[in-house]
């Protein structure tokens, strides 16, 4: 197919659209964080930081920020251990359920969030285990167990096998080869997948929203208040605070595993 | 001389009780693959789908309404209760919000995908995959938030509206900004595998299809739509289940009409305290799924992938 010059030009403007369409509103809200007023309003009266000191000071959002750390690093940590664990089982060993073993590490992530909410909730009443911090880590882990395991395989598939046979040869047993060979060639598909799990954590809200019980995660502070109307302007800045959580880690494994692995780490 | 070099088969033999155990894990690779696979599957098992399982029996329970206690008998009142006017309302109106949001995304991302994989050069193409991937994993709250900025009253796009003379608009809290908000957020999901579908297309296909005689409308309708027709059955795959299960989007930049079965599941764990019933309307989107998968399929829509 060879486009015209007219083709071109109109697909040119086309993605610039779709890039503002994507990028106008985010812009909008990084503004809104530094809006004097705590009237909602366009265009904002002035800009000043003093709602960022608010929020900052806030002991609710504080606490919320605090269960959402915990709650990121003990998720991305089993999400490490079991997204690489299913990830070296499926690679090195095929069999034929492997399809259908990727197909059900995925479905957490492509079924609704609610339908994993309400069955982890039903389950959890069913047991009698309180809603507390093991629950939505239990929640947190089961959907970003996936991204690791995407990242982890795909490295895997690029390393050829002659490598651990060369080990072998030479006389490498397995822990030996584990630390030379295995360790250093994934290390940064492993840093970038639990980079992308902590994202995928530290923003979830639905299904957190039935694995939390009382407490509050930064997502369901902002859920709240939202919903409330209330503290606006701290909603305004928390909000920007959690994008920048989501955007950096991802920012940096797309540095470490190219944003192609990256993006196909969800989709 | 080739006679004095020893060939071995497998590992070297290493002394100690880890050189024990690595040969013998080398020599049977399916107990090595057991033995890393078992307790990632045994956590999906366990907590993932047994909770499921869970589920599908909490739909056939009910809630006594004096004690507010589960009662562990079977009963199919829920599903009953599903399959009336108001809740088959809701249904109709998630699915045909669904639908309307692939579409509109598909026909968003297709020229873009398009212009990403077979135009842009490969600089302008590894900016343009950034671009998409910071939006797929910003954070989803603050996108929904920032179009509730950008709809309500006095927001930004009233004032624009405004200020280029095209008089008032009003659309926040409605179906419409219901619309405009989940082709936002869901837009980078169809993108991503469209592009790919689109990439995959060898060169000679389409020139093929010039040689032929086929003007660019031709081919793009007879060779580039139905190769990029995976790429965006996977996207929809996104575009659709995540628009079934939303709740967030529909409470917070809905209006009193835009009741989807993700709202109507989270009232009943909140206020109504109904898990049973939520169970039961949990299934409905899987239920949907597979029926859309089970169609996509049908379609030939999986062949080529």
């Amino acid at each position: 197919m060879i486009e015209g010059r007219l083709t071109k030009l109109l697909l040119r403007v086309w993605v610039v659209l779709v890039l503002l369409f994507l990028f106008v509103p985010i812009a909008l809200i990084v503004l809104y964080a530094f809006n004097k007023s705590n009237v909602q309003g366009w265009p904002p009266s002035g800009l000043s930081a003093k709602w960022i000191t608010v929020a900052w000071h806030d002991s609710q959002v504080r606490s919320a920020l605090l269960l959402s750390l915990k709650a990121g690093l003990l998720a991305t940590a089993v999400a490490l251990l079991l997204g690489s664990a299913a990830a070296f089982g499926v690679h090195r060993f095929s069999f034929f359920g492997r399809e259908a073993v990727s197909l059900l590490l995925v479905l957490p992530l492509a079924l609704p969030g609610i339908i994993t909410g309400i069955a982890l909730n039903s389950a959890f009443q069913y047991v009698g285990l309180n809603l507390s911090l093991l629950t939505i880590v239990i929640g947190h882990a089961t959907f970003c167990i996936v991204v690791v395991y995407n990242n982890v395989i795909a490295r895997l598939r690029r390393v050829s096998g002659s490598m651990y046979e060369a080990a072998a040869d030479l006389g490498a047993h397995g822990l030996f080869t584990f630390r030379t060979i295995t360790a250093p060639m994934l290390s940064t598909a492993l840093l970038s997948g639990a980079l992308l799990a902590f994202a995928l954590s530290f923003d979830e809200v639905i299904v957190t929203t039935f694995t939390a019980g009382a407490q509050n995660t930064l997502p369901l502070w902002i859920f709240g208040a939202i919903r409330l109307g209330q503290q606006l302007p701290e909603v305004n800045v928390v909000v920007v605070f959690v994008l920048l959580l989501t955007v950096i880690p991802v920012a940096v494994a797309a540095r470490l595993a190219g944003s192609q692995s990256a993006a196909r780490a969800l989709t | 001389m080739s006679a004095t070099v020893e060939v071995r088969k497998g590992p070297a033999k290493a002394a100690g009780p880890t050189a024990g155990i690595s040969r013998f894990l080398w020599r049977h690779p399916w107990l090595r693959g057991l033995a890393t696979l078992s307790p990632p599957l045994a956590w999906f098992l366990v907590i993932y789908l047994a909770s499921l399982v869970v589920m599908l029996l909490t739909s056939f329970w009910t809630v006594n309404t004096f004690t507010n206690q589960l009662q562990h008998t079977f009963s199919t009142a829920n599903f009953s209760q599903l399959f009336t006017g108001t809740y088959l309302d809701i249904i109709l109106r998630t699915v045909l919000m669904a639908a309307a949001v692939t579409v509109t995304d598909a026909i968003v991302a297709l020229p873009f995908a398009y212009f990403m994989a077979r135009v842009a050069t490969a600089r302008t193409q590894r900016m343009l995959f950034t671009a998409i991937m910071l939006p797929l994993w910003a954070s989803y709250l603050a996108r929904v938030y920032a179009w509730i900025v950008i709809l309500q009253k006095g927001g930004v796009l009233s004032w624009s509206f405004q200020k280029i003379g095209l008089g008032t608009v009003n659309i926040g809290y409605t179906n419409t900004a219901m619309w405009v908000v989940f082709c936002y957020i869901w837009l980078p999901f169809m993108i991503v595998p469209v592009f790919g579908a689109i990439e995959r297309i060898p060169d000679s296909l389409l020139e093929a299809s010039g040689d032929l005689g086929a003007r660019n409308w031709r081919t793009l309708r007879s060779v580039l739509l139905p190769l990029a027709l995976p790429g965006i059955v996977a996207g929809s795959i996104f575009t659709f289940s995540l628009t079934l299960g939303d709740f967030i989007t529909p409470l917070l930049v809905g209006g009193t009409n835009s009741q989807l079965i993700g709202n109507v599941i989270y009232s009943n764990i909140g206020t109504a305290d109904n898990l049973p019933f939520a169970a039961t309307l949990a299934l409905v989107p899987i239920v949907i799924m597979i029926i859309y998968l089970t169609g996509a399929r049908a379609m030939g829509a999986f062949e080529s992938l």
